[in-house]
């Protein structure tokens, strides 16, 4: 059979799947459809939230970013998973215990303010919206190049999916299909990483075998070949990386604590019944996250290998297929300039004749590996479950703002809980469309602003909410002081030195990295706009009124774990 | 101050030294093994590994996990001495 006859029966079985679990589970209450009822067990909660939190940018363009930064790609691998140690530790067992539904919730009842509440759903919307238009994004490009329909198709197609599950289903719709997301993308992840591991080095588990010798006989590892190879082609060796050190602390610190303030994330410790519960399936979602997140480098390594190998200097006509099918999608580049009918890949640009794409890597890895049809149509199958997993996790946080933080706690307040129940409904729907938009006419800025996505998490949700469950006499002056200040001080420096606003556009950007503070780029400003944060909440709360004393109850109460209930909208 | 209270900011004591020790690990071993430290320990291998690169790019996740369940337990234990459990 085909790639493209085994594409289309395994997208069809998966998609049957996560329409049939969406049927299932209907949800008739607000507690359902915001928190799936508060009953899920902690390991199908930590496989949700491994689904939730894998996007399509995990499981797509991950391994190829690294691919090409070596070192300078660990960044992503330590602070994608760190984070969630700050979540176990800091934040998930005391939101639990806690008991609401949503992260504003939290921050404007602990806070006692109106204000308060209003700037963390703003901070909420911003986060899930630049998040959720890259996953409809990766959807079209998973539909165009596996099905061969037209791109805009593809995301209209996903839009549908998502929209039937997630507007039916809510929290425990969205639940349960993450579940079986999870299940098929890290199958789809690992058969070929295992298969391409075997065959290059004779050990089937990928991680083992990135440290293997190849099984050609020579005896050499494949690390200290790869790291030959790109001296050879004059990149940097693979083992070292060219970002300096302070700057490559600082992303680490910025995705680490933006990862422990990412509502879409917190949110999911709400739907366990116990405290014990959230710590505990905190550790399985890591666990599950760490299975990916161990084979993924290793995959970078085979890849760039197998690449390296197989392009360069190598004559253009003798190319296997998949070559000339990616260069129909413009993913891959060659230009002949030298004339000699063969492939030069090396670093210098004036000399260098092909250009590839990063996201191809995960795509294209089985092809150029040569493994059966079956496999490289579990790929396709595998990133449609990563997209539509996050952007269904995305979309409830979005819904739920709208319709519990904004209608229900600020505009009406009286509303019966069928009619919160339909306009979560709506707000969601609503959402899928704007992504959906986002998704086929996608503003240039996505792939940035996703990097600035992380920074504002983590210069506006991690301290105010890690202060108000260890520090009880934090009061809302200090908190909105640091919320407002965290943020704004995050955009400007993205203003700044991403999009060179303030020196003439997109042009000066090069120019200005020069002037970074303290060599910091702008997806690393996260963690001193973080620090800032703290810095001015500690020092404005020493000269203004205590919190109430009930709010110095609540923190005292969810220091306890027992007695945690079930989350209430009241 | 209240038994009942005492018994809470002992209880919350005890947390957070857990987290302060385990936050350390959680340091040590990204940040301290896989950024500061890891051209030093570049020089020593693992098989094909350097053990710096291992660090950034295995080691310190593998740790992650097992400081999660480590917590848990720690966490389930203090709980019970407490009579905090359910």
């Amino acid at each position: 059979m085909s790639v493209q006859t085994w594409t289309y029966i395994l997208v069809g079985i998966t998609f049957s799947l996560y329409i049939g679990i969406a049927i299932w589970s209907r949800a008739g209450s607000t507690k359902e459809f915001y928190v799936a009822g508060g009953g899920v067990s902690p390991l199908a909660n930590g496989m949700a939230t491994a689904a939730d939190w894998m996007s399509a940018a995990s499981f797509i363009s991950m391994a190829g970013i690294i691919s090409f930064a070596g070192y300078d790609g660990s960044v992503y691998l330590m602070g994608w998973t760190g984070g969630y140690v700050l979540l176990a530790l800091l934040l998930a067992p005391y939101l639990r215990k806690f008991g609401k539904f949503t992260v504003p919730d939290f921050i404007g009842d602990r806070y006692y303010s109106k204000t308060a509440r209003m700037v963390a759903v703003f901070c909420a919307l911003i986060v899930s919206f630049t998040y959720v238009a890259g996953q409809m994004q990766g959807v079209g490009l998973v539909f165009s190049r596996f099905l061969e329909v037209d791109m805009d198709t593809g995301v209209v197609i996903g839009m549908v999916i998502v929209l039937f599950y997630a507007v039916l289903g809510g929290m425990k719709g969205i639940t349960y299909t993450q579940v079986a997301q999870y299940c098929v993308l890290i199958f789809a992840f690992m058969v070929p990483a295992i298969f391409i591991s075997f065959q290059m080095t004779g050990n089937p588990i990928p991680q083992l075998g990135m440290g293997a010798t190849l099984n050609d006989g020579s005896g050499v590892f494949l690390m200290d070949k790869l790291d030959g190879l790109s001296t050879e082609l004059g990149f940097d060796e693979y083992t070292s990386g060219s970002k300096s050190m302070i700057d490559v602390f600082a992303i680490t610190l910025a995705l680490m604590v933006g990862t422990a303030g990412l509502p879409h994330v917190i949110v999911r410790f709400f739907t366990v019944k116990r405290v014990k519960d959230a710590r505990k399936s905190a550790g399985w979602a890591l666990l599950l996250i760490a299975i990916l997140y161990t084979a993924a480098p290793a995959v970078s390594v085979f890849a760039r290998t197998n690449l390296i190998d197989t392009v360069n200097n190598k004559p253009y006509a003798d190319m296997p297929e998949w070559f000339s099918k990616w260069e129909i999608t413009g993913l891959i580049k060659f230009d002949d300039k030298n004339g000699d009918g063969k492939i030069q890949y090396v670093a210098d640009k004036n000399i260098n004749e092909l250009d590839v794409n990063r996201d191809i890597m995960v795509l294209a890895n089985p092809e150029i590996a040569d493994l059966p049809a079956w496999v490289i149509a579990l790929v396709a199958a595998g990133s449609l479950a990563a997209a539509l997993s996050t952007a269904a996790g995305l979309l409830l946080v979005i819904s739920a703002s709208v319709s519990h933080d904004l209608i229900k706690k600020v505009i009406n307040p009286n509303i019966s809980e069928k009619g919160e129940l339909w306009a979560a409904r709506g707000a969601a729907t609503v959402a899928v469309v704007i992504a959906g938009y986002f998704g086929i006419n996608p503003p240039g800025f996505v792939a940035a602003v996703v990097a600035l996505a992380f920074g504002l998490a983590a210069a506006s949700f991690f301290p105010a909410i890690v202060l108000g469950i260890f520090y009880k006499k934090m009061n809302k002056e200090g908190a909105i002081a640091g919320m407002v200040i965290g943020i704004s001080l995050m955009l400007f420096y993205m203003l700044k030195f991403k999009f060179g606003i303030f020196d003439g556009g997109k042009e000066a950007v090069e120019g200005l990295k020069a002037s970074w503070w303290f060599g910091i780029s702008p997806e690393g400003f996260g963690s001193v706009a973080m620090l800032v944060n703290f810095i001015v909440s500690i020092v404005i709360m020493k000269f203004t009124p205590e919190p109430p004393e009930n709010v110095q109850r609540i923190v005292e109460d969810i220091r306890i774990p027992s007695g945690a209930g079930e989350a209430t909208g009241h | 101050m209240s038994e009942k209270q005492k018994k809470a900011t002992a209880y919350w004591k005890e947390n957070v030294r857990y987290l302060f020790i385990l936050l350390a690990i959680w340091f040590i071993v990204s940040y301290g093994a896989g950024i500061l430290f890891k051209d030093a320990l570049d020089t020593i291998r693992l098989g094909g590994f350097k053990l710096g690169f291992w660090f950034a790019q295995q080691g310190s996740i593998y740790i992650f996990v097992a400081l999660i369940f480590v917590y848990v337990r720690l966490m389930n234990k203090l709980d019970k001495k407490y009579g905090y459990d359910e």
